[in-house]
């Protein structure tokens, strides 16, 4: 049989942003592609030129969605440490447009101080999390983020601890662009992902993604992506129209949108910045 | 005597001289060698050195940054060196207790990083401000895996300036994580500290690619591989998992893994005549030699000139870089000797890498002080020597 040339081979239009020769590993299923061509049909969007942005990740699978796929500078380190890791990376370099992925575990258990601080800093960085309410990678165990009374591999008995609204937390703690949406909301991800990488400080993205492989396995929808999808189309609900509900009706629903925006707060590495201008310029202004 | 010295010291012509801080003297040094970075969680007895570091640079370039705890300021170092700074963090034993994993993952990656450690009491909270060499092998041996890195031991103040320049140096020259291993004793000692000018001492800095070549290592080359910074569109693929010399992961090959393992542990070996620094005072003829380092040094000088005016042929051997163990190097300066006493201020920490160099027949003893925390008297030191001799 005649191998097939490769220029009439179908060419997946964002190929060009991946590095030679790696093949994306994710489970049948996974939200991971979704969220990785949402942010990179973003970057598209922005100009396509994927040098201006640094990535950083932790460990877990939120962590494969840059590495070591994407082909720019791609920093990979300890679990529930790639905050510290980018907020360096972010002084050292202020101009980069740095951008994060963490999973639920990565980030409201491990990293949860980095998180708050990060947050508390208003540092100029674009932080998405990958909340798919279970530890996936690690075999199914209950994640900060997992609900209450589901049985996973470490609570046989259902899960008694109360699960954390990052997105609420992100907000109390000072993050400054706060966005959540559903694997569901692929072009609804890059709008929000554009908007954060322009935004002069902390923000947020949650994406509500399947794993249909361990949480499936834990709310009966095993290797159903399909279900775990349309469930969430059925349970979201605009933030606009759910400022109007009552508390009751927005139980079991998934509030998406656009949270917080609030480009006016003082940036961290800008600070930064203003300080030791006005210190050289005070030096400059005691000589006179 | 000296094999190698920090510094020349004849070529100490020009700069300045102060009266100061062990720990200052270690920010001095870090500026001079260009730090560009410091991230710090405060703990006695280091605090003075981030505190001195964030007002010499208000006003010029460089960072101070005050992270939520010791994790989060060492991991704020890795992001840093890769956005091309040269990047340092001083802490005490808790902090390095919670820092090791992100040091062994700037052992992995490769990055170049100064961790300054002014060692206090364990263990725990132990006592925040009283002097303990208590963190040897932790600093060695912290972090989990196989691996290897740099750390030396000033003595006085005027080496935690020479000393903290010199461990920039080996970082940015051997892409590793370079301990200065100090203690409370010397960090808060005052003493007479000389600047030279800029220009006088060596600065080296990393050897940065020029463009993007996927064929050039990035990782794992035992001549240390170029370091491709970030924003600079040379694509880092920079990953604290097994990975080859392109930073690719591999996490699945135990040949990948052993590569690693061993080219990252090499690297250092390989070059480990070059990195070891060490004195050695009267060690020809003597047949009793007191291994020491940092302040211990100064109490086994001491002790031997006490030792010879009594008669007894004592020598000292001073580690200057106590990390990567020069094995052959131990064995071969005490060959001649009948009996090695480690001296430190703990219960016998670099005791068992001694013992497992020198030579079958001299005998290793442990020279620890009385009461821990303290200096051993002079007396002490020639008690030792004489039941080394027994």
């Amino acid at each position: 049989m005649k191998k097939e040339s490769k220029s009439n081979a179908f060419r997946h239009p964002l190929e060009k942003y991946f590095r030679d020769g790696i093949k994306y590993t994710t489970c049948p299923g996974c939200g991971n592609g979704i969220v990785a061509q949402s942010v990179l049909q973003g970057i598209e969007a922005m100009g396509g030129n994927i040098d201006e942005y640094a990535f950083v990740s932790g460990i877990g699978c939120s962590g494969w969605i840059p590495s070591p796929a994407f082909a720019g500078d791609l920093l990979h380190v300890t679990h529930g440490r790639s905050l510290p890791a980018a907020t360096g990376l972010k002084i050292a370099l202020p101009r980069q447009k740095v951008v994060v992925f963490q999973g639920d575990g990565d980030l409201g258990a491990i990293g949860g101080n980095h998180f708050i601080h990060a947050c508390r800093r208003n540092i100029d960085l674009t932080v998405i999390c990958v909340n798919n309410g279970i530890y996936g990678m690690t075999g199914g165990q209950a994640a900060p983020t997992t609900p209450g009374g589901l049985k996973t591999a470490t609570t046989p008995l259902g899960n008694v601890e109360r699960p954390f609204d990052v997105s609420a937390l992100a907000i109390t703690a000072g993050a400054t662009f706060v966005a959540r949406w559903t694997t569901w909301h692929a072009a609804q991800i890059t709008a929000s992902f554009r908007k954060a990488v322009s935004h002069p400080g902390f923000a947020f993205i949650e994406v509500i993604s399947q794993c249909p492989v361990q949480y499936g396995k834990v709310v009966g929808m095993r290797n159903d992506p399909v279900a775990m999808l349309a469930g969430y189309r059925e349970n979201s609900i605009p933030i606009a129209a759910a400022v109007k509900l009552p508390e009751s009706e927005k139980a079991g629903k998934i509030v998406v949108g656009e949270l917080l925006c609030r480009p006016e707060v003082p940036e961290f590495t800008r600070e930064l910045a203003r300080v030791k201008r006005e210190a050289r310029s005070g030096k400059e202004g005691a000589r006179k | 005597m000296n094999k190698k010295d920090v510094n020349d010291k004849k070529s100490k012509k020009s700069g300045k001289t102060d009266f100061l801080l062990g720990n200052v003297a270690c920010a001095e040094g870090a500026l001079y060698a260009g730090c560009g970075f410091f991230a710090a969680y405060p703990i006695t007895p280091a605090s003075d050195i981030g505190e001195h570091f964030v007002k010499r640079v208000m006003d010029r370039e460089g960072f101070f940054i005050q992270t939520e705890d010791e994790i989060a300021a060492i991991g704020a170092v890795i992001g840093a060196s890769w956005g091309g700074l040269k990047a340092m963090t001083a802490t005490s034993g808790p902090g390095i207790s919670l820092m090791l994993e992100n040091i062994g993952l700037a052992t992995a990656t490769e990055t170049p990083c100064v961790i300054v450690n002014v060692q206090r009491g364990g263990p725990s909270t132990g006592s925040p401000s009283l002097p303990l060499q208590a963190d040897m092998l932790q600093a060695r041996y912290g972090s989990q895996g196989d691996y290897e890195l740099i750390a030396c031991a000033p003595s006085s103040p005027q080496e935690m300036f020479d000393l903290t320049v010199w461990a920039f140096n080996a970082a940015e020259k051997y892409r590793t994580p370079v301990f200065v291993l100090s203690d409370a004793l010397v960090g808060h000692m005052y003493e007479q500290v000389h600047f030279p000018e800029p220009g006088e001492l060596p600065v080296i800095n990393r050897k940065i690619p020029e463009r993007y070549d996927k064929k050039v290592p990035m990782f794992l080359d035992e001549d240390v591989a170029p370091m491709s910074v970030f924003g600079r569109g040379l694509k880092s693929n920079v990953t604290g998992s097994t990975h080859f010399a392109d930073g690719t992961r591999s996490v699945a090959s135990i040949a990948a893994m052993d590569d690693e393992i061993r080219k990252l542990r090499g690297k250092l070996h390989r070059a480990i005549d070059e990195i070891t620094l060490d004195e050695t005072c009267r060690i020809e003829d003597a047949d009793v030699v007191l291994y020491s380092y940092g302040s211990m040094f100064r109490a086994a000088l001491a002790g031997m000139e006490l030792a010879r005016s009594e008669g007894l042929r004592v020598g000292c051997y001073r580690a200057t870089t106590v990390w990567p163990f020069p094995e052959k190097r131990v064995r071969d300066l005490t060959a001649h000797c009948k009996a090695v006493i480690v001296c430190e201020n703990n219960l016998g920490q670099m005791y068992y890498p001694v013992a497992a160099a020198v030579a079958e027949n001299i005998r290793v003893l442990k020279g620890t002080p009385e009461i821990l925390g303290g200096l051993p008297r002079p007396e002490d030191v020639v008690r030792w020597v004489k039941e080394a001799l027994k």
